[in-house]
């Protein structure tokens, strides 16, 4: 309290009610900060709206979900966004291939088996492959990776689904590695004393109790690494290719949303052009996309989760 | 005497299936460690002769040879900090108010939820969101300022997240004590829960400008230019009013970006210099992970509550 305040009443009382004023705007002043998170997805709610409306004044709804060809930037375009989608959902669907099941193990085996000693080892390598910049990733799929799977797949191209979702499970693994095991080591160990006490193996209690009584963490963790997947970026961009192909096949080339989106921002494309609005309608798509899975891992993780 | 001898053999299965599954576990560890390792050979292999000094001084170029990284690390550096001193403060706040303000109410919830789904939208919709806001809506341009605030929004949960763990781990009675001094909110928070949990927002702040820094998409999608041969202009100058914000406005490249730009060159000598460039970035993530890391080792060694 500073000295110089009067020691009279109504120099207190003063006091008081500035310092209540004070407070009063610092609370403002942090609840204001807190809201800049809410008026961030405003903001892109009302921006991917906005120019998605514009776009769908020129381009009907009905084609842009049944077309079967992407060409925007033609004489003739056509808008079918399933063309990218399938390059999204093929490429998301490799990467969890390898990322659930390896991120599954790891994260059993960290919480459950690994002595301290590998534990203080095994996790920071993971945070560290987890801070690897996506564009690193995506050199590394193109010129390390595919010419690696070539030697196995003669017929191979140089752009291709196959490596970029794998090295896309690679960098999904750490996800779900590190909050899966989170959610094990919630487990309470009287669960597994109970179990161990009948008899199980390490093995038993894991699959049989501790996975069961954690599953609502381990399918948060299951749909974050769905999520990261079908938005990933700079991977599919660099290794896939980008032609805009309608296929379900690894070993094709094709053009994700996201990697679509950069191609077309990376040229110089007028503002307010259809081929403009259409990165925007690419984008409300996958943010509608995205917004489901968080969704659903949000429900599941209140539906299942367990009170001990 | 039938029945014991099946009884073994189902324990001695569930035993073997229990070494099996560590074998497993380890192979995942090793293949995880693998690839890390495989990445760091493959790009010192194709990059390590370009790594001399001229490479870090030389503007980007025609030709390979003669290109460097210039533009691209004093780029990302100024929009770091135009990231950092925008997430800073913002993130800290609205974490110190989640936790320590907050009332249990919609609002509350609402904000909550927000920052959860924040932090799952894909990080090329915040740049279609500087796109159409920063760039078009606003007028700033592809710019310093443009990327600054992107990247800012876009780790805003990473550090809202931090500070509030950190807060968290600060024990009960700490503010009671303050507050049976007769400290205000803000003068709890400020001189006790602040400075104990100022490592942990620390560490949260560097994991997220790890990212930023990483970050290529969003930049990619406001338009930032790969070619730029010259720098921004200097924040202070030798006459009044000797700070100046025009280096904000100016147009930049960054890391990610010139990575990208030689990697889609189809010529192989640009090949070894997207390597180079690549683990001079590996280089800047794993470096602020590792002080990250560090520090919160280190934390968690010194506090017992």
């Amino acid at each position: 309290m500073p000295a110089t305040i009067a020691p009279t009443v109504a120099g207190r009382l003063a006091y008081r009610r500035s310092r209540h004023l004070r407070e009063r705007f610092i609370e403002a002043a942090l609840l204001g900060s807190a809201l800049v998170a809410v008026a961030t997805t405003l903001g892109i709610v009302f921006i991917l709206l906005k120019e998605s409306i514009a776009f769908f004044r020129q381009v009907s709804i009905v084609d842009f979900f049944t077309d079967p060809q992407w060409t925007p930037l033609f004489s003739d375009p056509h808008f079918g966004i399933w063309v990218l989608l399938s390059g999204t959902l093929t490429s998301s669907a490799i990467a969890l291939g390898v990322a659930i099941p390896v991120g599954t193990v790891l994260a059993i085996y960290l919480s459950e088996f690994a002595g301290a000693r590998t534990r203080e080892i095994a996790k920071p390598i993971l945070e560290l492959l987890a801070g690897i910049p996506t564009i690193v990733f995506g050199y590394f799929a193109l010129f390390f990776v595919t010419p690696l799977l070539k030697n196995f797949i003669p017929g191979l191209p140089g752009f291709n689904l196959l490596s970029a979702g794998l090295v896309m499970g690679v960098m999904i693994v750490p996800y779900i590695s590190s909050i899966g095991e989170d959610a094990m080591r919630a487990v309470p160990m009287s669960l597994r004393e109970g179990a161990y006490a009948m008899g199980a193996t390490r093995l038993q209690v894991a699959l049989h109790v501790v996975v069961p009584a954690a599953f609502s963490g381990l399918a948060a963790a299951y749909i974050l690494g769905i999520s990261r997947a079908v938005g990933e970026t700079m991977i599919v961009a660099v290794a896939a290719g980008n032609q805009p192909n309608l296929t379900f096949n690894p070993m094709d080339q094709a053009a994700t949303i996201t990697a679509y989106i950069v191609q077309v921002a990376k040229g110089d494309l007028p503002h307010g052009s259809t081929g403009y609005l259409t990165i925007f309608a690419a984008g409300l798509t996958l943010f509608v996309l995205t917004l489901m899975f968080n969704l659903l891992g949000y429900w599941l993780r209140r539906r299942y989760r367990e009170e001990y | 005497m039938a029945i014991a001898a099946g009884l073994r053999q189902t324990i001695a299965r569930a035993k073997r299936n229990d070494v099996l599954f560590v074998a497993l576990g380890v192979a995942a560890l090793l293949f995880a460690a693998c690839t890390f390792v495989a990445l760091f050979i493959d790009m010192v292999g194709d990059g390590a002769a370009r790594l001399n000094g001229d490479f870090f001084t030389q503007f980007a170029s025609r030709r390979a040879e003669r290109a460097g990284i210039l533009a691209a690390w004093v780029g990302s550096f100024v929009v770091m900090l135009v990231t950092a001193l925008f997430a800073v403060p913002l993130g800290v706040s609205a974490g110190i108010y989640l936790e320590e303000y907050a009332p249990r109410n919609r609002m509350t919830a609402l904000i909550e939820i927000n920052i959860n789904n924040l932090a799952g939208v894909p990080s090329i919709v915040y740049g279609l969101l500087a796109l159409g806001l920063f760039v078009h809506t606003f007028g700033l341009g592809a710019s310093v300022l443009t990327a600054g605030l992107t990247l800012a929004l876009l780790i805003l949960p990473v550090v809202i997240v931090a500070t509030r763990e950190a807060i968290r781990s600060v024990p009960g009675a700490i503010r009671e004590a303050a507050y049976a001094l007769g400290a205000t909110r803000w003068q709890m928070v400020q001189h006790h829960v602040l400075p104990y949990s100022l490592p942990g927002i620390l560490t949260g702040v560097i994991i997220g400008l790890s990212r930023a820094i990483g970050e290529t998409a969003p930049i990619v999608t406001i338009g930032a230019v790969s070619f730029i041969a010259f720098l921004p202009p200097s924040p202070v100058s030798s006459s009044f009013p000797f700070l100046n914000f025009d280096w904000l406005a100016s147009p930049f490249t960054a890391m990610p970006i010139q990575i990208f730009n030689w990697t889609s060159r189809p010529e192989e000598a640009f090949q070894a210099n997207a390597s180079a460039a690549a683990l001079v970035l590996v280089a800047m993530t794993l470096l602020m992970n590792a002080l990250a890391i560090w520090l919160r080792y280190r934390l968690r060694r010194n506090l017992n509550w």
